[in-house]
C-alpha cells in the first residue's frame, strides 16, 4: 500500500537514483529468469527478437543464393537430400523464413520489446499491470521458437508456408513437422493474446493522473489498437489451426470435402486473422516513427488527433478486408467489387498518416540524426508499399499478379522495409534510454545508408519479376527472370553489409558508448521517458508524475 | 491522487483483464462458430456453387422455353473402389422445367461399402438457381461386392436465373459430383 500523494518534486525523485540502493535489483537469475520488471522484460523481447532476427534473415540469405541463377544451385547440399526431398527443403525454407520474421522477430520486437519498454514509461506507470502475466507471455515464446525450429528436426520439416493452407496442410503433408509448426502458433498466439490483455489493462487503468486518452503519446495509441487487434484476430487463427490439427490427427472433416467440409473455410478464418496482423505488425512503428518525426522536428506532431484516428481506423477497416487476398479463389462479381472497395479505404487513414508525418516536419527544425533517417526512410518506404498495395487491391489486376514477385515486393516494403524500418528508428532512438550508453552516430548513419540501398536494390526489381509473372515459392525459374534475380541478390549483400555495422555499432556502444543524458535529444522530446536518467532506475514512477 | 489505492486498482485491473478474455473467448467461439455459420451461409446463397433444396417444384415455376445446356461431371475418392459414371454426359433441358438424370455407379470390390456424393455446379453463381428436388446425394448410398445400380436426380433450373445480370447469359451448367467412402478406407482399395 503506497500512500502517495503527486508533489512537484516528483521528477527530481528520479535524478539521483541511477545507483540507488533501494533500486533492489535482484540476483542474475532471478532477474531475467524470473522477471516481472517490464523494463527487463522489454529487453528480453528485444533479445529474443534479434536472434529470431538473424535466423530468419540467414534463412532469407539462403534463398537469395538459391535465387541469384537460374537452375537448382545449393537446397541438395543444405538439405542432404535428392530429388524432390531436396526441393520441398526450399519450402521448409520460405515457411520458416515467414513464421519467424512474422510472429518471433517483428511482433516480439514492437509489442514485447518497445510496448514493454514505453508504454508504461510513456503512461506514467511504474509497470505492467500484470508483471507475471507479462513474465509468461515471454516464456511462452521461447518454447514457440524451439517448436518450430525443432520442426525442421523431426520429419521433413514443414513446408506449408506461413499460411498453412489447408488441404496442403490437412493431408498433403504427413509427419510431425507441421503438427509441431502447427503448435508453435498456438503458443505465439496465446503469448500475444496475454500480452494484449496486459497492455490494454494497463493504458486503461494505470495512467498516471493528467494522462487523458487524448493525451497519450502515439506510441501508446498505436499499441493499443494493436492490442485490441491481436485480442480479436489471434482467436480466430487459434480457431483455425486448431481445426487444422483435429484434421491432421482426429479425423474430423472441417477442411475436407470428403466429411461435407471446405479448404476455402480456412482460407476465409486465416485472412480473417492474417489481415489485421499485418497491421498489427505496422501500427507500433506508425507510433514510434510518430514519435521520433516530432522529435526531430521539434515540433509537436501535426494532428495528434488525427494521427490518433487514424490508427483506429486503419484497425477497424482491418478486419472486414481480408478476401483480398483471395481474389483468385472464384468469388463472385460483387464480393470482389465489395472488398476492392473496401480495401482501398483504408489508403484514406493511410494517407492521412503520410501527410501528418510531413506536415509535422514542414517548417520545423529538423535535424537529421540516425532515428529521423529511419523514420523518413519508413516514410519514403511505406509510400511506394503502399502505392503498389491500392494497385493489387484491384480485384482485376490482382487475378494477373496473384501469387507473383509483385506481391512478394509488395508485402516487403510494407513489412521488411516498413515495419523493420520502424524498428530500427525506434532503436536508435531509445537505445541510450534503454542501456544508458549512446550508439555511434557515424555507424547508425552507414547501417542506414547500407539497409537503405540494400533492400531497394533486393526488392524493387521484384516488381519487375512480378509483372513479368514470375510465380513465388520456387526454387527456380526460367532464364528470363535471371537478370533482375542476380541484381535482388546483390542487394541482400549490400543489406548484410548494414546488418554487420549495426551489429558491431551496437556491441561497440554498450562497452564504450558514450554516456546518455536523461534527455539525450533535447527539447523535441516531450514524453514522460525522457523526465527519467538514462536506463530509467529499476523501480520508476513510485510517485506518480503529474500531467497538465 | 486520493482515493486511488492498490486494491482498488487490482479491482479495476482484474475487470479489465477480465472484459479482455471474455472478449478473447467470444472470439474463440466465434471461430467454431464460423464452421456450421459458413455451411448454412452456402447453402442460402449458393455460394461456391451450393445446389438448392426442394420437396417439389414451387407452383408458380413454369417452363420458360429457353433452352440450357447441364453437363454432368462424376469423380470418385481414390480411397473408394467404385465406378461411378453420369448415363449421357450432356443434356439439353428448358430452364423452369422438372428434369432427371441417371448415374450409374459399380462397386469394384468385394466386399459391401457405403459412400456419400459431395456436389456443386459452376458456374459457382448458378449455384442459388439450380435445384434439386431429388438426389442420390441426399443419402449415404451402400453397394454390395459387384453391385451395379442406377442413380437418378432430380432438379429444375429456376428461371430466376435469366433475370441475374452475373449468370443470366450462362448458356451451361456443369453439375459435378465427388463419391468419398463413408466408412473406414478399405485395406484392399
Amino acid at each position: 500500500m503506497t500512500d502517495t500523494a503527486a508533489t512537484p518534486a516528483h521528477f527530481e525523485a528520479h535524478a539521483d537514483n541511477a545507483h540507488h540502493d533501494a533500486d533492489h535489483k535482484p540476483g542474475f537469475f532471478v532477474r531475467w529468469f524470473m522477471s516481472t520488471n517490464h523494463k527487463d522484460i522489454g529487453t528480453l523481447y528485444l533479445i529474443f527478437a534479434i536472434i529470431a532476427g538473424i535466423v530468419g534473415g540467414m534463412i532469407s540469405g539462403m534463398m537469395r543464393m538459391e535465387l541469384a541463377e537460374p537452375g537448382i544451385q545449393y537446397l541438395a547440399d543444405w538439405s542432404g537430400e535428392e530429388g524432390d526431398a531436396a526441393l520441398h527443403f526450399w519450402n521448409v525454407l520460405i515457411t520458416a523464413h515467414g513464421l519467424i520474421m512474422v510472429f518471433f522477430m517483428v511482433m516480439p520486437a514492437m509489442i514485447g520489446g518497445f510496448g514493454n519498454w514505453f508504454v508504461p514509461l510513456m503512461i506514467g506507470a511504474p509497470d505492467m499491470a500484470f508483471p507475471r502475466m507479462n513474465n509468461i507471455s515471454f516464456w511462452l515464446l521461447v518454447p514457440a521458437f524451439l517448436l518450430l525450429m525443432g520442426s525442421a528436426f523431426f520429419g521433413a520439416g514443414a513446408g506449408t508456408g506461413w499460411t498453412v493452407y489447408a488441404p496442403l496442410s490437412t493431408y498433403g503433408e504427413p509427419g510431425p513437422s507441421v503438427d509441431m509448426a502447427i503448435l508453435s502458433l498456438h503458443l505465439a498466439g496465446a503469448s500475444s493474446i496475454l500480452g494484449a490483455i496486459n497492455f490494454i489493462t494497463t493504458i486503461f487503468n494505470m495512467r498516471a493522473p493528467g494522462m487523458t486518452l487524448h493525451k497519450m503519446p502515439l506510441f501508446v495509441w498505436s499499441v493499443l489498437v494493436t492490442a485490441f487487434l491481436l485480442l480479436l484476430a489471434l482467436p480466430v487463427l487459434a480457431a483455425a489451426i486448431t481445426m487444422l490439427l483435429t484434421d491432421r490427427n482426429f479425423g474430423t472433416t472441417f477442411y475436407d470435402p470428403q466429411g461435407g467440409g471446405d479448404p476455402l473455410l480456412y482460407q476465409h478464418l486465416f485472412w480473417f486473422f492474417g489481415h489485421p496482423e499485418v497491421y498489427i505488425m505496422i501500427l507500433p512503428g506508425f507510433g514510434m516513427v510518430s514519435q521520433v518525426v516530432a522529435t526531430f522536428s521539434r515540433k509537436p506532431v501535426f494532428g495528434y488527433l488525427g494521427m490518433a484516428y487514424a490508427m483506429v481506423a486503419i484497425g477497424v477497416v482491418g478486419f472486414v478486408v481480408w478476401a483480398h487476398h483471395m481474389f483468385t479463389v472464384g468469388l463472385s462479381l460483387n464480393t470482389k467489387l465489395y472488398f476492392t472497395a473496401a480495401t482501398m479505404v483504408i489508403a484514406v487513414p493511410t494517407g492521412i498518416k503520410i501527410f501528418s508525418w510531413i506536415a509535422t516536419m514542414w517548417g520545423g527544425s529538423v535535424t537529421f540524426k540516425t532515428p529521423m533517417l529511419w523514420a523518413m526512410g519508413f516514410i519514403f518506404m511505406f509510400t511506394v508499399g503502399g502505392v503498389t498495395g491500392v494497385v493489387l487491391a484491384n480485384g482485376g489486376f490482382d487475378d494477373i499478379v496473384h501469387d507473383t514477385y509483385y506481391v512478394v515486393a509488395h508485402f516487403h516494403y510494407v513489412l521488411s522495409l516498413g515495419a523493420v524500418f520502424g524498428l530500427f528508428s525506434g532503436w536508435y532512438y531509445w537505445f541510450g534510454k534503454m542501456s544508458g550508453r549512446m550508439y555511434n552516430e557515424f555507424l547508425g548513419q552507414l547501417h542506414f545508408w547500407l539497409f537503405f540501398i540494400g533492400v531497394n536494390v533486393l526488392f524493387f526489381p521484384m516488381h519487375f519479376l512480378g509483372l513479368d509473372s514470375m510465380p513465388r515459392r520456387y526454387p527456380d525459374y526460367p532464364d528470363a527472370y535471371a537478370h533482375w534475380n542476380e541484381i535482388a541478390t546483390y542487394g541482400y549483400w549490400i543489406m548484410l553489409a548494414g546488418m554487420a555495422v549495426f551489429f558491431v555499432n551496437t556491441i561497440w556502444s554498450l562497452v564504450a558508448g558514450k554516456k546518455a543524458a536523461d534527455n539525450y535529444w533535447g527539447e523535441g522530446a516531450t514524453t514522460l521517458e525522457w523526465t527519467l536518467s538514462s536506463p530509467p532506475p529499476y523501480h520508476q514512477f513510485n510517485t506518480l508524475p503529474k500531467i497538465d | 491522487m486520493n482515493g486511488m489505492t492498490d486494491s482498488r486498482l487490482t479491482t479495476k485491473n482484474r475487470r479489465s483483464a477480465f472484459a479482455a478474455a471474455m472478449l478473447v473467448a467470444g472470439m474463440v467461439a466465434l471461430g467454431f462458430a464460423s464452421v456450421p455459420l459458413y455451411r448454412i451461409f452456402c447453402q442460402v446463397t449458393g455460394y461456391g456453387g451450393t445446389t438448392q433444396r426442394a420437396e417439389a417444384i414451387a407452383a408458380n415455376i413454369v417452363p420458360t422455353g429457353r433452352v440450357i445446356t447441364v453437363r454432368f461431371d462424376s469423380n470418385v475418392s481414390r480411397e473408394l473402389p467404385w465406378n461411378f459414371v453420369p448415363e449421357r454426359h450432356t443434356d439439353r433441358v428448358a430452364i423452369g422445367a422438372r428434369e432427371m438424370a441417371f448415374y450409374r455407379a459399380e462397386n469394384l470390390s468385394n466386399h459391401a461399402i457405403t459412400g456419400s456424393a459431395s456436389f456443386n455446379v459452376t458456374p459457382l453463381a448458378a449455384g442459388q438457381y439450380f435445384t434439386k428436388i431429388q438426389c442420390f446425394c441426399f443419402t449415404q448410398q451402400t453397394l454390395q461386392p459387384g453391385e451395379n445400380v442406377r442413380m437418378p436426380v432430380t432438379y429444375y433450373v429456376d428461371p430466376a436465373i435469366l433475370e441475374d445480370p452475373d449468370v443470366g447469359d450462362v448458356e451451361e451448367i456443369t453439375l459435378s459430383y465427388t463419391f468419398y467412402p463413408v466408412d473406414e478406407p478399405s485395406s484392399d482399395g
